[in-house]
């Protein structure tokens, strides 16, 4: 039969009586999510070998595959290849890591977890923010690799200290945009086959740049495509800052482009998050 | 406005497109109850549970929970409820242990009393010897088990729980029974929906049937019960022709395959229709007379629908 129980409902069973809750702000509770979140995204990345194969041996293996194996029939333009092709490689990894986010995105989405977050006091945005963080933290690791792999096989920078901290900032924005606008991909796929298969664009646009080859040698038709797209003046600007060559005007044009695309992809990802979160899987 | 309702529904409506799935909802829940929420598949129950639980918004009518308004006050509803989906929401990459501290830190306990709760609510699923392995190795009534578990993490007044003992087997499901048991003894409001007539029997203080977009039914399960009729007159027939002409003939429903229930109110009606059946030379095998059941209940409220799919 029916009994009423005006008294307050408490805990579960055996639950202390009124758990003890975190007082905080938004924000303080939005960074702390976000730092449990980014916790179990690292727990992913070390517990999944194809996740760590992805991060460490691919630029591993990319950086002696260009030395040894196309060093000798390719040239950068003056410079010793390695020196010419290695920040190239480095935005190609990164495009690379960038599926790890954008399948692991989609998943979230579609396996339910973001909707059990959304039934929560939590900040339901905090999972993307752990994953871009995730995925910053897994390319500054290639990075690591590929800098250390390349100064053991002939890579030589002559930047001094100001170069190096431009490069790395510069290496910084990207990284961070890129991670964002793999977050977005994840957001934007229905499954997870689509979310693989969006991925290839941060894959492959890395190549249609000057990452190899300089522009100079490419047809005109194509050289115009690969000179005016975001990815060349960042690769430029980071080849001449390392190597302290002259700037010109890829410094600026690189920065123009990634702040505004980093300043567009946030907030535009979190939008379509919000409106995709809520809808039924 | 203080309400003794837990939870408060009223002509609520929601489609999908041109699909109208609720068409007008009313729901109360006191305080400290169980309500089952009873509907064949395609009814509606996840929907309207998922707009209680502020995952969706109903595009009219309004719902509250504990007073706070499930469209407008999301943020302290969150605060009340505790939500088990249909289906898992578990990380298969962390251990349960893990997935139990993490979410019990999205909750926004310290660390420690996290860790402390999720040892705790370890204990009380059975998951205890289990709590360090990964996922991967942890059987569909254990992730169940996990999945709930983490819906108690916050210690929530009022808790969801959506067709929480599918796939279980009889011991989990006997199990988890007497968990809900304690919680509602602990004062906690629980909305539970369940394909499972014995469960609303054995738990809910009271049921609601959906149908077809609305709630056609609702009261105690005993209520309920004499709404079909004081008797049940169950025949067996021996092939599905017979089946269709005593359909016609005693306005009864079908249970399963070859058996026909008939609400009797007096011994008189019995014998009037066996003699109507041997009149019209139906091949009746059986004649069995018993108490409604909810079975009796939920086949006669929700039509032809609920037997197909059975
Ligand atoms: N995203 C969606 N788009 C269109 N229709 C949907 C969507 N989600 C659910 N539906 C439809 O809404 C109806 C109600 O679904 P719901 O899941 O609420 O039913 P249910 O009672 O929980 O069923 P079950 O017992 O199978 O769990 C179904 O007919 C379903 O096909
Ligand atoms: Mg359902």
């Amino acid at each position: 039969m029916t009994t009423t129980t005006l008294a307050t409902p408490t805990a579960g069973p055996g639950a202390p009586v009124g758990l003890p809750k975190t007082q905080s702000s938004a924000l303080g509770h939005a960074l702390a999510d976000s730092r449990v979140l980014l916790g179990r995204n690292l727990k992913h990345l070390l517990r999944n070998p194809e996740q760590f194969f992805q991060a460490v041996s691919l630029p591993m293996i990319l950086t002696l595959l260009f030395r040894y194996l196309l060093g000798g029939a390719f040239t950068g333009g003056g410079q010793a290849y390695i020196d010419y092709v290695l920040p190239g490689l480095m935005a190609i990894s990164m495009g690379f890591n960038s599926t790890t986010t954008v399948v692991g995105v989609t998943n979230d989405m579609r396996s339910g977890l973001v909707e059990r977050f959304r039934s929560m006091p939590a900040t339901t945005p905090a999972v993307l923010i752990a994953h871009v963080s995730a995925a910053v933290l897994r390319n500054m690791l290639s990075l690591v690799v590929m800098i250390g792999v390349g100064l053991a096989v002939g890579f030589r920078p002559h930047a001094g200290v100001g170069g190096w901290l431009a490069a790395i900032g510069f290496l910084l924005l990207f990284n961070i945009t890129l991670s964002w606008i793999a977050a977005l991909l994840g957001v934007a796929a229905t499954t997870v086959e689509g979310a693989t298969g969006l991925s290839m664009i941060l894959v492959f646009v890395p190549y249609l740049t000057s990452a190899m080859v300089p522009t100079s040698t490419m047809p005109a038709g194509l050289r115009a495509v690969v000179d005016n797209q975001p990815f060349t003046p960042l690769i430029d600007a980071v080849r001449k800052l390392l190597a302290d060559a002259p700037l010109g005007n890829s410094v600026w044009v690189a920065l123009l482009w990634w702040l505004g695309i980093l300043a567009v992809t946030v907030p535009y990802t979190l939008r379509v998050f919000e409106r995709r979160a809520r809808k039924r899987r | 406005m203080i309400s003794e309702h837990a939870i408060e529904a009223r002509g609520l409506r929601k489609s999908y497109g041109e699909h109208k799935v609720l068409s007008d909802v009313d729901l109360k829940v006191e305080r400290g109850t169980l309500l089952a929420l009873l509907g064949p598949n395609g009814a509606g129950k996840t929907t309207l549970v998922r707009i209680l639980a502020t995952l969706d918004t109903p595009d009219g009518g309004t719902a509250a929970v504990v007073g706070r308004d499930v469209v407008t006050q999301t943020a302290a509803v969150r605060e009340l409820i505790g939500l088990t989906s249909q289906d898992a929401a578990i990380d298969e990459m962390l251990t349960g242990r893990e997935n139990l501290v993490m979410m019990g830190r999205l909750f926004h306990l310290p660390k420690d009393a996290a860790v402390a709760r999720a040892t705790e609510l370890l204990e009380v699923f059975d998951l205890a010897d289990a709590a360090d392995k990964p996922l991967s190795t942890y059987s569909g009534g254990m992730r169940r088990r996990l999945d709930i578990a983490v819906s108690l993490l916050g210690s929530p007044p009022v808790l969801f729980l959506d067709e929480p003992t599918t796939g279980l087997d009889p011991r989990s499901r006997q199990a988890l029974w007497e968990t809900i048991k304690k919680l509602l003894a602990s004062g906690t409001t629980i909305l539970l929906t369940t394909q499972y007539l014995d469960e609303a029997d054995e738990l809910a203080d009271r049921i609601a049937v959906l149908d077809g977009g609305r709630i056609v039914a609702e009261g105690t399960a005993d209520e309920l019960k004499r709404q079909v009729g004081t008797e049940r007159l169950v025949l067996r027939l021996a092939d599905a022709a017979a089946v269709a002409q005593a359909l016609r003939m005693t306005g009864g429903t079908r249970l399963d395959g070859d058996r026909v229930s008939v609400a009797v109110d007096d011994p008189g009606q019995v014998r009037r229709l066996l003699n109507q059946a041997a009149d019209a030379g139906l091949p009746v095998l059986s004649v069995q007379l018993h108490q409604p059941t909810l079975d009796d209940v939920f086949l006669t409220l929700t039509g032809d629908s609920a037997g197909e799919a059975k």
